[in-house]
């Protein structure tokens, strides 16, 4: 490693300085802390829509805002923190930085298309914040058909925005496909890289097969509302239910583009913070493949009540159990890799413990509501509210919370307050079940979702959410001060923190322009603990 | 890097001639869609599956020739293969729900 000391002045955040040349660059490594920067403005924004939306909740009849204000802010919610938030989230932030280094490359296979896809995402988001300046929309996120059709507002601008981020999506996805097939350093076969690059290879193939379904789906909407086509419109012959068939031929997979991601870094936490060897990596890698395969086949699960025939169904009950067992696969394997370790209750774990805890009753819930006689009559109530925020915020939110603060001493060379980040985990933790937990008694009481008032009987639980939103937020702005105490006085991370055996964790913190200085020769695979 | 380039196979160059070829196998493809319209009231419900059957030579012509896929690795053809296999998985359950929903629900 002397040549690592020699040049260890030099790094991919002072190698070169001013906005232009981070605007230009080509580091996959720049590009991820470019995603971070975006994406946590975006989160921000989502957040406080957020609060604002359980603040008009917090009692009984008109509050802060009106019903179409609900609506609206309940739409960009929705849309900015799925298509913005959570599913460039872990891909294009600690995917672009670390995946290169996980297998010993120096870039990702096609460092321009990279930036490019940033560029395609702020283009995106910029069109998408553009409505709120026009027509506010507020179809949902899910810009169902006939409404998305029928409605006044700018639905063409935010499904265009949308399409153009599907774009990024789909080309990040393509990029670590050639990267981790033509990259890989000398003897790193498939079964030595990490199982995060297992998850963000699988989240990949998810990225390419299904955005572009949903590209198409949405273009169809505007020719539709352009021209007046009939796709969707029953009137002209068309079939709104088609429309539901093709958004959530995307959005079902989008889903596990969202959580496989989230169990990559899991795995990496687990296995980091128990000091052992992961237990079933051949299982966890394959798992990864076999939710992102059998996610294709389920899509239906949505539409129980929406007219579908009752034959498709059943059919489509029977096969989204299926999910289960690949992820109950990895809930054991992760579990029994803890057994018997030694493990170290840091920040990063915490939130992987998290992780576990809030995944798993988001998991089961979701098995609950594929019961198509129980979905009859949780469907378009706050239980499904509930359910797929623990996924979403259960699992992917503390899944990115956890990796980054695993690997903020390699991104930035700098340590952070250890107890204010468990601090921060405790608001979180606490706060999201104070807020979530209730919305799944509303639900089974009937509490319908996107509705902006409700009738006394439910006040009390609603409060209780509400208090709890607050929570959260506290533990975020926690995080955040966290985050900026530690950029500008954290002590210099060396380039080992954890003691963990990945390569990322070989080269200095923060890493040089190129990676390596020598390119390394993998003989071992990526967890050699014990 | 090491292993980055393709060592085993050499990049295959594609005569003119085949090209051209290939093209007018094209242009007498398209010519036949018309003619086949013009058939259009004989042929009744047959009219867009024919259609359809040579509008999927056309695709393939341009697969396998403009497309390189006839000389590329069989992994290649396989990736290729996987767009149709979930195109295909998109049209039969969406097809599922609507023929089986038009049983259910017609009155026809
Ligand atoms: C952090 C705290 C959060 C709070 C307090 C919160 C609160 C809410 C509320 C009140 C709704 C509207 C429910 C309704 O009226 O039907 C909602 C909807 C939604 N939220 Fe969140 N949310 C949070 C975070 C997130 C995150 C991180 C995501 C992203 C993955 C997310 C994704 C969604 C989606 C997709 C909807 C559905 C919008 C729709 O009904 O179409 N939320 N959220
Ligand atoms: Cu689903």
């Amino acid at each position: 490693m002397a040549s690592a000391a020699a040049h260890s002045d030099k790094n991919y955040l002072n190698e070169s300085s001013g906005l232009w040349s981070w605007l230009t660059t080509l580091d996959h490594k720049r590009i991820g802390i470019m995603y971070f920067i975006a994406v946590m403005f975006f989160f921000l924004l989502g957040g406080v829509m957020a609060l604002l939306l359980r603040l008009e909740l917090y009692s009984p009849g008109q509050t802060i805002m009106t019903a179409d204000q609900y609506n609206q802010v309940m739409t960009y919610h929705g849309a900015i923190m799925v298509f913005m938030v959570i599913i460039p989230g872990i891909p294009a932030i600690l995917g672009n930085f670390f995946l290169p280094l996980h297998i010993g490359a120096k870039d990702v296979a096609f460092p321009r298309l990279n930036l490019f896809s940033w560029y395609c995402l702020m283009a995106g988001a910029l069109l998408a914040f553009s409505t709120l300046f026009t027509h506010k929309i507020d179809t949902g996120w899910t810009f169902y058909t006939p409404y998305s059709i029928k409605t006044g507002t700018s639905v063409v601008t935010m499904v265009i925005a949308a399409f153009i981020m599907g774009m990024s999506s789909i080309l990040t996805g393509l990029n670590f496909i050639a990267t981790v097939h033509k990259l890989r350093a000398p003897g790193m076969t498939m079964y030595r890289i990490p199982l995060f690059v297992w998850a963000l290879y699988s989240t990949a193939i998810l990225q390419v097969l299904a955005t572009p379904v949903l590209g198409i789906t949405l273009l169809l909407l505007s020719v539709e509302r352009a021209f007046g086509v009939g796709i969707f419109d029953p009137a002209l012959g068309g079939d709104p239910i088609l429309f539901q068939h093709f958004f959530w031929f995307y959005s079902h997979p989008a889903v596990y583009i969202m959580i496989l991601p989230a169990m990559g870094v899991v795995s990496e936490l687990i296995t980091a913070f128990s000091r052992k060897v992961i237990f079933g990596y051949t299982a966890i890698a394959y798992s990864s493949l076999g939710i992102a395969g059998v996610s294709f086949f389920v899509w239906g699960h949505h539409m129980f009540v929406s007219g579908q025939s009752t034959t498709a169904g059943v059919v489509f009950s029977f096969l989204t159990m299926l999910v289960g067992v690949p992820t109950a696969i990895k809930m054991f394997n992760w579990l029994a890799t803890m057994y018997k370790g030694s493990v170290l209750m840091r920040s990063p774990m915490l939130y992987a413990l998290g992780f576990l805890f809030l995944f798993a009753i988001g998991g089961v819930t979701g098995i609950m509501l594929a019961v198509v006689a129980v979905d009859v009559h949780f469907h378009d109530t706050y239980f499904v509210v509930a359910h797929f925020h623990y996924v979403m915020v259960g699992g992917t939110l503390m899944a990115i919370m956890g990796g980054f603060y695993y690997w903020f001493p390699k991104m930035f060379g700098k340590m952070y307050s250890e107890s204010l980040a468990r601090l921060s985990f405790v608001f979180i933790f606490i706060g999201f079940n104070v807020t979530f937990f209730p919305q799944f008694v509303l639900g089974a009481m009937g509490m319908p979702r996107r509705y902006f008032d409700y009738i006394p009987a439910y006040h009390s639980l609603n409060a209780i959410s509400t208090v709890g939103s607050w929570l959260i937020a506290i533990g975020f702005l926690i995080s955040l001060y966290v985050i900026v105490k530690g950029l500008i006085s954290g002590e210099k991370a060396p380039a080992n923190p954890w003691g963990a055996k990945t390569l990322e964790w070989t080269v200095p913190s923060p890493p040089p322009h190129h990676n390596f200085d020598v390119e390394p020769v993998i003989t071992a695979g990526p967890y050699e603990y014990r | 890097m090491g292993n980055n380039h393709d060592e085993n196979h050499a990049h295959h160059i594609t005569p003119l001639e085949t090209y051209l070829k290939v093209a007018g196998a094209l242009f007498a493809l398209t010519f036949l869609t018309v003619i086949a319209h013009h058939f259009n009231n004989q042929l009744g419900v047959l009219a867009a599956p024919i259609a359809f059957l040579i509008a999927t030579v056309k695709a393939v012509l341009v697969m396998l020739w403009f497309m390189h896929l006839k000389y590329d690795s069989v992994m290649n053809r396989v990736i290729f293969g996987a767009g149709f296999f979930f195109l295909a998985l998109l049209l039969f359950f969406s097809g599922l729900d609507i023929w089986t929903r038009v049983a259910e629900f017609s009155t026809l």
